[in-house]
């Protein structure tokens, strides 16, 4: 019972965060999908026309899914890790690590946040994209399911990236310089086809081009990717990095000395 | 029944700095204990090793009977901690920290509400509940740092500084409090850098210095180990050059101001059957230096 009202506290600290500096959490993914929808669906999208392998949708269409996953990968991302290293920068985290809450409760209780964040982020792009396309989506629980799962497990990297920060800049440094080129160039903005072969084995390497492949799948029906090989590649670094972030919180790496 | 318990606590920190060297440690259930030492003596390594952001090396550790290495989260219910530096959100309600802290320790939000009210209510911080903690002043801040440490009402309070930064006024408010609370069964660990801190409030003393505790006796037997003690005497009627005394040395300061040394063995009423002392109108007397810390500097520096 401990263990419990500890986890749901820790868990309900995250979130009251989030609506906290809503400005800061909510607002901004809510501003740039707009900006996205209106110069690279609206303006220029016109003239892109259809993407191969996924005729009769318009290009704002196909654009949809990624940006939703965009927002939920850097937001669930960003949540935990600066959540995470803000605590341990006002020396917070502290008082978490020396209450009897269990590792456990404390990887739960901080990625419980980036889930929200992601699953609210994602609600708000949808929200967004309704006054630019109209929206069917086709399997809606896969569709929670994906955003669901993406959250998890960009969430334990922002945790893992948290748990190393030493000062503010380490916790961008991730997001800025891999996160964020690896979803751009992961199948967001165009299918991997219009790409020549060996571009094409390039960007396979990209695990988000699985993932976003996947969401896609789940929302639109139809996917360039195998969406079982999304599927299993998330669940397996989701194992992956939550027994490393595990790990981490146990043997007290960036938490004791 | 031992509230704290280390044997042979080593800790070697990973620039090779050595911050224990196997200290030994007890502390008795009720007691208010002084582990006292200068800056860098290992006194924050201790307490960082008990509530578990440090940890040790080599060594045995007990909190309340509970072995540490055995079940560290059973211990930790018992053991309430006031860190040196501020440790909550500066960006949320004071409220919200104290009941969120309390959480972390499994105490039901109920509960939780109560004692919340009923801590800040004693340390006058009732009407500041709603305020965010970045808009306290210091003192107040270390005010909710101690309603933060004793909302899961542990058997074990330790205070790092406690009155650091805080004007006398609220340092008296506070000893007040937690000799209040250790009354009421609560054991009490001060480390503190005012001496007449500890000596007013501690039964039990340890001094801790280069790693090692070079001194762990209660208050008045390392007290009793002033060889000497100078008092200064204020009178209201003026002093004559030739003023002396029979069995003490004294030495004028000016026309209604003397010192005079008690030498070990004897005490304030050997000075008072003076014959001279009965000429004069004392209006204060005080200790030159405060005891305790005389000792303490007498023991450290003879560990340099």
């Amino acid at each position: 019972m401990i263990k419990l009202i500890g986890l749901l506290t820790l868990s309900n600290y995250q979130i009251r965060r989030i609506f906290r500096i809503w400005i800061q959490t909510i607002v901004p993914p809510a501003i740039t999908t707009a900006l996205y929808f209106l110069i690279f669906g609206q303006l220029i999208g016109r003239r892109i026309g259809e993407m191969p392998g996924y005729e009769g949708l318009s290009y704002i269409e196909f654009m949809v899914p990624g940006l939703i996953m965009l927002s939920v990968i850097t937001n669930a991302y960003g949540n935990v890790a600066s959540g995470f290293y803000g605590a341990k920068f006002q020396k917070a985290l502290e008082e978490i690590i020396i209450s009897p809450m269990p590792s456990w409760a404390v990887l739960l209780g901080f990625i419980s946040g980036g889930i929200v964040r992601g699953f609210i982020v994602g609600v708000v792009v949808i929200f967004v994209s309704i006054f630019f396309v109209d929206i069917t989506v086709d399997n809606i629980l896969l569709t929670i399911f994906s955003v669901f799962l993406t959250s998890l497990l960009f969430s334990v990297l922002g945790l893992i990236n948290g748990i190393f920060a030493k000062n503010f800049d380490d916790i961008s440094i991730v997001p800025t310089f891999i996160l964020t080129p690896l979803i751009y160039l992961g199948g967001i903005f165009y299918s991997i086809e219009i790409l020549s072969s060996e571009w094409q084995f390039i960007s396979k390497l990209n695990p988000i081009l699985y993932i976003v492949n996947f969401f896609r799948f789940a929302m639109l029906g139809s996917s360039e990717i195998d969406p079982m090989q999304g599927f299993v590649l998330i669940l397996f670094f989701t194992f992956l990095f939550s027994v490393i972030a595990y790990t981490l919180l146990v043997r007290g790496v960036g938490t004791k000395e | 029944m031992k509230a704290l318990e280390i044997k042979n606590l080593k800790k070697t920190y990973k620039n090779n700095v050595v911050a224990l060297k196997g200290i030994d440690l007890s502390v008795n259930k009720g007691d208010f204990f002084a582990l006292l030492g200068p800056n860098g003596a290992g006194k924050s390594t201790t307490i960082g090793i008990i509530s578990s952001l440090v940890v040790k090396n080599e060594g045995s550790l007990k909190i309340c009977g509970i072995d540490v290495d055995q079940d560290f989260n059973s211990a930790k219910l018992k053991l309430g901690v006031v860190n040196q530096e501020f440790n909550f959100s500066q960006f949320e309600k004071v409220f919200d920290i104290i009941v969120t802290q309390a959480g972390f320790y499994g105490v039901p939000y109920k509960v939780a509400k109560e004692r919340a009210e009923k801590y800040l209510k004693k340390l006058g911080l009732w009407d500041k509940k709603d305020e965010i903690a970045r808009m306290l002043s210091g003192g107040q801040k270390r005010r909710v740092m101690i309603v933060k440490a004793l909302i899961h009402e542990p058997e074990l309070l330790i205070l790092d500084e406690p009155t650091a930064g805080v004007d006398i006024e609220l340092r008296r408010i506070l000893w007040e409090f937690l000799e209040d609370i250790n009354k009421n069964g609560t054991t009490i660990i001060l480390t503190t850098h005012y001496l007449e801190e500890a000596e007013s409030l501690c039964k039990n003393i340890a001094i801790i210095d280069n790693g090692e505790i070079i001194e762990n006796t209660s208050m008045n037997k390392l007290l009793s180990k002033l060889e000497d003690q100078f008092y200064v005497i204020e009178t209201s009627n003026n002093i004559d050059q030739s003023f002396k005394l029979e069995n003490f040395y004294c030495k004028l300061e000016d026309k209604n101001k003397f010192t005079v040394k008690i030498p070990n063995g004897k005490t304030l009423n050997d000075l008072f059957v003076e014959d001279e002392i009965s000429k004069i109108k004392i209006t204060n007397i005080k200790n030159q230096t405060n005891r305790l810390e005389e000792l303490f500097v007498r023991l450290t520096s003879k560990n340099d």
